[in-house]
Parts: C-alpha cells; sequence; structure tokens
C-alpha cells in the first residue's frame, strides 16, 4: 500500500529542514566556502522522483525559508529555487533516465544555474563577491548527489 | 505512462501551467527583494519569518553550547583556581585604573560640558552572545541572541571588552545580525589616538586586518598608532578602541598611503558582547551650536541611526 501523500509531504518538508539545519551548522572556514546547497538538492531530489507532490510551491517556501535563516536580501534564495525547480521540472523526464554520472553533470548545470543567479542579485543588491571559491558549491554539490541520489532511494524504497 | 507534455502532474486538478506558476512565484520573489533592497518595507515580514527560523538556529546553536557548558563545568579544580587567582589580580588592576579614570571622566564630562558637547558616551549596555550559526562564508556577519524584544536596533554598536566589535545589521524579533567592522562592505570612521588625524578604516573581509584607504603620504600616521571611533555618523560612541596600526607604507609617488590595521576587538574568538545605547553627539565636532544635549535616560531606545551613513552600499 501506497503512503498517503500527507506522509510524503512530511518526509519531503522534513528532508529539506534537514537542509536548512546542514546550511547553518558552522564549518571550519576553509570547509565553509564549499558547503553544497543541502536543501536545493534535495527539492531537486524530491522533484525527479515525485514531481506530482513536489512543485514549484514547496520550492519556492525552502528557498524562503533560506533566505530567512540566513538572510541577505528576502526572496533572493526563493528566486534561485524556484527557477531551479522549473528546469528541472521541465527535464525531470529525461533527467530521470540519465545513468548516474550524467545526472550529476545536469545537476551541476543547475546548480551552476542557481549560483550564476544568487551570483547576479549579489551584484545587483550591491554585495557582490567575486572570488572564485564562490562557486565551490556547485562542484561539492555534484559530488554529492550520488550520495543525495543513494540516501533518498533507500529512504523511499520501501514506499515505491 | 506515455506524456506529450513536460508536465507530468495529472491532467485532472493540475492547477495552473508550470510555466504561469513559474512566472508568478518568481515575481514575487523580486517582488521581495525589490521591498526589501530598494524600500526597506519588510521589517515587520521578516520579523514574523524569523519567528520560524528562530527554532532551528537555536537547535543548531544547542550542542555548541552543551559543550561550552560541559567543558566548563568539568574543568578541573586547579584550573580553575589558576584562573579565579588570574582574574583576581586583573580586577584589582582594573579598579586601580577605574578609580583614576572615575576622576578623569568627570573632569572630561565637566570640559565637555563646557563645551556643550557631553554625549557619545555609552549610557547603557546589554550583553548578547553570539550563536554558533554559520550565515554566509563571504561574509563577516553573526548573529546574537538579543532582538528586537530587547530593544535591539539597526544601526546598534555592538562592543566587545576590546574595543568596537561592530553594527547591526538586520534586527529580528528574538535574535539581530551583526555586521562585523572587517566586513568587506563595513567602513568606521577612526581617529588617531596620537596625532588626532582622521580617517575611514575598512573591512577586508579578514578578521585580522583593516585597511584605511584615504591617508596620503604625509599625514602623520605609523605602526603602533591606536585608532578610536570618532563619533561622527552617529552609529558609534566615540573614543573606544578601534584598531591598532600595523603597517604604514609609503611610496613617494602615490598619493595615499597602504595603511593596515588590526582590529583590537577579537571578532573571531569571541562568545559574549554588547550592545550599546548612547546619546549620539549633536554637533560632529565642529563649533558648537548651541543646543546641549543630555544624556538620555536608561532604559530609553534611540531611534535607529542610519547605517548607510556608516557602510557605503
Amino acid at each position: 500500500m501506497r503512503p498517503s501523500n500527507f506522509a510524503r509531504r512530511l518526509l519531503y518538508w522534513a528532508s529539506v529542514a534537514l537542509g536548512l539545519v546542514l546550511a547553518i551548522v558552522p564549518l571550519p572556514d576553509w570547509l565553509g566556502a564549499a558547503r553544497p546547497d543541502f536543501a536545493l538538492l534535495a527539492v531537486v531530489y524530491w522533484i525527479l522522483t515525485s514531481p506530482r507532490i513536489a512543485g514549484l510551491g514547496y520550492a519556492w517556501l525552502a528557498g524562503l525559508f533560506l533566505d530567512v535563516l540566513c538572510g541577505m536580501t528576502l526572496g533572493q534564495h526563493a528566486l534561485g529555487f524556484v527557477l531551479v525547480a522549473f528546469l528541472a521540472h521541465r527535464s525531470q523526464l529525461r533527467m530521470r533516465m540519465f545513468p548516474i554520472l550524467h545526472q550529476a553533470g545536469a545537476v551541476m548545470l543547475l546548480l551552476a544555474t542557481y549560483h550564476f543567479l544568487i551570483f547576479w542579485t549579489d551584484g545587483l543588491t550591491g554585495h557582490g563577491y567575486t572570488g572564485w571559491n564562490r562557486w565551490l558549491p556547485v562542484l561539492s554539490g555534484a559530488l554529492l548527489w550520488p550520495l543525495i541520489v543513494a540516501a533518498g532511494d533507500s529512504l523511499t524504497r520501501r514506499s515505491r | 505512462m506515455v506524456e506529450l507534455s513536460h508536465d507530468s502532474r495529472p491532467i485532472i486538478g493540475r492547477g495552473p501551467p508550470l510555466g504561469a506558476t513559474f512566472l508568478t512565484l518568481a515575481l514575487a520573489s523580486i517582488g521581495l527583494m525589490v521591498a526589501d533592497v530598494r524600500y526597506d518595507q519588510l521589517g515587520r515580514v521578516r520579523e514574523l519569518l524569523s519567528a520560524g527560523a528562530y527554532p532551528v538556529q537555536v537547535a543548531v546553536d544547542l550542542p555548541f553550547r552543551a559543550w561550552h557548558w560541559l567543558t566548563g563545568s568539568f574543568a578541573d579544580r586547579s584550573r580553575l583556581r589558576q584562573e579565579n587567582l588570574e582574574l583576581t589580580a586583573r580586577l584589582r588592576l582594573a579598579n586601580l585604573q577605574l578609580q583614576r579614570f572615575a576622576a578623569l571622566e568627570d573632569e572630561n564630562r565637566r570640559l565637555r560640558d563646557m563645551r556643550e558637547n557631553s554625549a557619545g558616551v555609552a549610557d547603557r549596555v546589554l550583553v548578547a552572545s553570539i550563536l554558533n550559526v554559520d550565515l554566509d562564508p563571504f561574509r563577516h556577519r553573526v548573529l546574537v541572541d538579543k532582538g528586537a524584544r530587547d530593544g535591539a536596533f539597526k544601526g546598534q554598536a555592538v562592543l566587545d571588552a576590546e574595543g568596537i566589535f561592530g553594527q547591526v545589521a538586520q534586527v529580528h524579533a528574538e535574535t539581530a545580525e551583526v555586521i562585523l567592522i572587517s566586513d568587506a562592505e563595513h567602513a568606521i570612521p577612526v581617529q588617531s589616538n596620537r596625532s588626532g588625524l582622521r580617517t575611514i578604516a575598512v573591512g577586508t573581509g579578514d578578521s585580522d586586518r583593516l585597511s584605511l584607504p584615504f591617508v596620503t603620504v604625509e599625514s602623520d600616521l605609523k605602526a603602533g598608532d591606536l585608532l578610536i571611533s570618532t563619533g561622527i555618523g552617529g552609529v558609534f560612541p566615540r573614543g573606544y578602541p578601534v584598531a591598532e596600526v600595523t603597517r604604514v607604507d609609503r611610496t613617494a609617488a602615490a598619493t595615499f598611503a597602504l595603511v593596515d590595521a588590526r582590529p583590537t576587538a577579537r571578532l573571531d574568538r569571541n562568545r559574549e558582547v554588547l550592545l550599546v545605547w548612547f546619546t549620539p553627539p549633536a554637533s560632529t565636532d565642529g563649533p558648537a551650536d548651541g543646543t546641549t544635549t543630555q544624556p538620555a535616560a536608561t532604559g530609553t531606545t534611540e531611534p535607529a541611526a542610519d547605517p548607510a551613513a556608516e557602510t557605503p552600499q
């Protein structure tokens, strides 16, 4: 028997909450710059596995929570999340078929789009930081993707 | 299941098309950003939303706090004794100095009163502790556990025991974001304690270094000079140590000298900071304009000073 949509939604929000906690857990300085966007990866994963439940509104709210937590400009991460969610939704039929490494590459493109948007809005609001290491999360997120998929799959195997 | 469109939601009850949802939400985010940045209209909204963020931040901070508490309560006796002795010695020394300073402060206030400019000295402080939360790897901002509910306001000066720490950049209900003086977007007007030279210290993004970009090669400034706050701009109280000049590089061909300073506040390893209330000076050290400002009664909050005066965007 399939678990109810409510249980699923609960699981999706719990994983986003975990991602948000991981977004502000203190890390050593050298590692802090490369912190992957856990919440965004969780959102992308759930959109790829069950796009009927995890929609754009879900992604937008997750991004808004991240804005509130790390708060520079309200709406900045929300915009990034909703753009990535839209792209993931559009290509999810294809992306689900990709082998895992290929999929990680596609996720890297999504993350690059996201970070470019953040970089751009940062610049518009006058907080631009132009160092090379601001692009590190794109790489670390893509490297982490197989692990996210493995964790998510083992979490939902029973319910499929 | 064969589907021809990109939209894989069920056909019945799928709601508005994907593109329309995307457009609506994207416009909503852009609207939020504009309202936040251009018009600074979201104070209330932020406060409400941060009520949801607060438990998460506390949950992240909790293990660190517990560890701090544990190491504190299980410290061995000899170390505590040692620490106690050291503190007693320091307190005695500080008290001795304080006696001298009390007389000096009295005299200073009388002299200032004569010049009709007695404001700018901290009236009231509130101890706040820093939450162990990473906000942004590229900016020097920290979260403290005092917020609007305790009377903190945007643009409030934050000090630690050794000098000026930063200023409040964003107030939430229970917490406040403090931007450090070492943040690359922060600037603070300073004055050399020795020569009285006034200039601006700009953060570099490195917590051990401030930069003084507007010091001409002829200026009277040398390594070891203490830089204190001037009180100009009304954000920081005057006369508190900010940084110590570590390097002055003069090249004859250049207009400006390369000057670095090290903040006296311990920006990277501090758990407790002080939020400060004070009466901003009415006239910034210019000729007295005839208005006498009295020190504010303790317990009142000052109207938010404009942080834009101190932080160039």
